[in-house]
């Protein structure tokens, strides 16, 4: 296998389209691991910039699920395409399990934090800074 | 276009919608609801990809679980009417270029590699969860096997790596993980109880 240069941005849009255009030979839109590894992608970087952008703590916590999820779309599609096997799905069930735990203790933080301030504006939370 | 693709484009389509409504909305119980759509159709991508126990367990612990206590969350902190939590738009729009970024660097990343390749070199060409060896477990259906291979690899036993053809140790499991990650939710609910606990001052006259 020859390894090509790391393309740059264009190229790499042109390089989708052209692996995603519907091609009468191929009688449709083919499937395979890179298909669901965009799917995992476009979660990632909705659930980043979600955690950037909201400023309400709520808000910050569902980021945190979309990038979970993605990784978890990521370690399936592994599992079922590679020899990574079945450990893909196990680890994809630790992912679900450790996230709905994290989502409860940090509901429970962000209810804390409305107790004291009467708001979960993220911003607000300033007392620890420096 | 075959059952496949057209379940995998849908789904695929509903994923990175809700996903990406999720950012743009700025209504927490409509991001919620948004949430609610990505997150069951990303379950939908589970099932196609053979995973049937991960997506009905996505289901369960994200949809039915997760969810309703992010909604629980927001009714209990409800914002006030003057406390707008609006993203001002040029955090938007920064926002918007690295999102922009980082999606071609992703998406670069993952087209420039040739993944038939990948996965003709290291699976013999075909999925391996879709082989017939790893169906069944040590003993024959009629034998009472009634342990899925999913199952059995949390208590320890691989018959999936153990039983493929030219295998000659047995594979480890994953028990341990398995009980950390139990007492680990046991001590994440109690801490939980104690964070969200009601505290009532004590009266001093009392």
């Amino acid at each position: 296998m020859n390894h090509s240069p790391v393309k740059f941005f264009p190229v790499s849009v042109k390089a989708v389209l052209k692996k995603y255009r519907f091609d009468p030979q191929n009688r449709g839109l083919s499937v395979d691991l890179s298909s669901y590894l965009l799917v995992g992608a476009v979660l990632f970087v909705a659930g980043v910039v979600c955690m950037a952008t909201k400023r309400n703590g709520i808000g910050v916590l569902m980021g945190v699920e979309l990038v979970l999820n993605g990784a978890n779309i990521n370690f399936v599609a592994f599992a079922n395409y590679t020899k990574l096997g079945l450990d893909g799905q196990v680890i994809s069930l630790f992912v679900i399990v450790l996230a709905a735990a994290e989502a409860a203790v940090a509901l429970a933080i962000a209810l804390s934090f409305y107790n004291n301030h009467l708001t979960i504006d993220v911003d607000q939370a300033n007392q620890l800074q420096g | 276009m075959t059952g496949h693709q057209l379940l995998f484009w849908v789904f695929a389509a509903v994923t990175c919608g809700g996903a990406i409504a999720v950012v743009l909305t700025q209504n927490v119980v409509r991001m919620a609801f948004w949430l609610i759509v990505s997150l069951g159709a990303s379950a939908g991508l589970f099932f196609l990809l053979n995973a049937d126990f991960v997506g009905t367990a996505q289901l369960l612990v994200y949809v039915g679980g997760t969810l309703v206590l992010l909604v629980f969350g927001v009714m209990l902190t409800a914002s006030g009417p003057f406390s707008k939590m609006q993203t001002r738009p040029g955090e938007l729009f920064l926002a918007g270029i690295v999102a922009f970024l980082l999606l071609g660097l992703l998406g670069s990343s993952v087209c420039s590699v040739n993944w038939n390749a990948v996965v003709a070199a290291t699976n013999h060409g075909q999925p391996l969860l879709a082989r017939q060896e790893l169906n069944h477990g040590y003993n024959k259906p009629e034998e009472g096997n009634t342990g899925h291979p999913l199952g059995m690899a949390f208590l320890g036993m691989r018959p999936d790596r153990d039983l493929a053809p030219g295998t000659k140790t047995l594979s480890t499991g994953y028990l341990l993980p398995f009980e950390i990650a139990s007492v680990h939710l046991l001590v994440v609910l109690i801490g939980a109880a104690y964070l969200a606990r009601a505290k009532r001052r004590v009266q001093p006259n009392e």
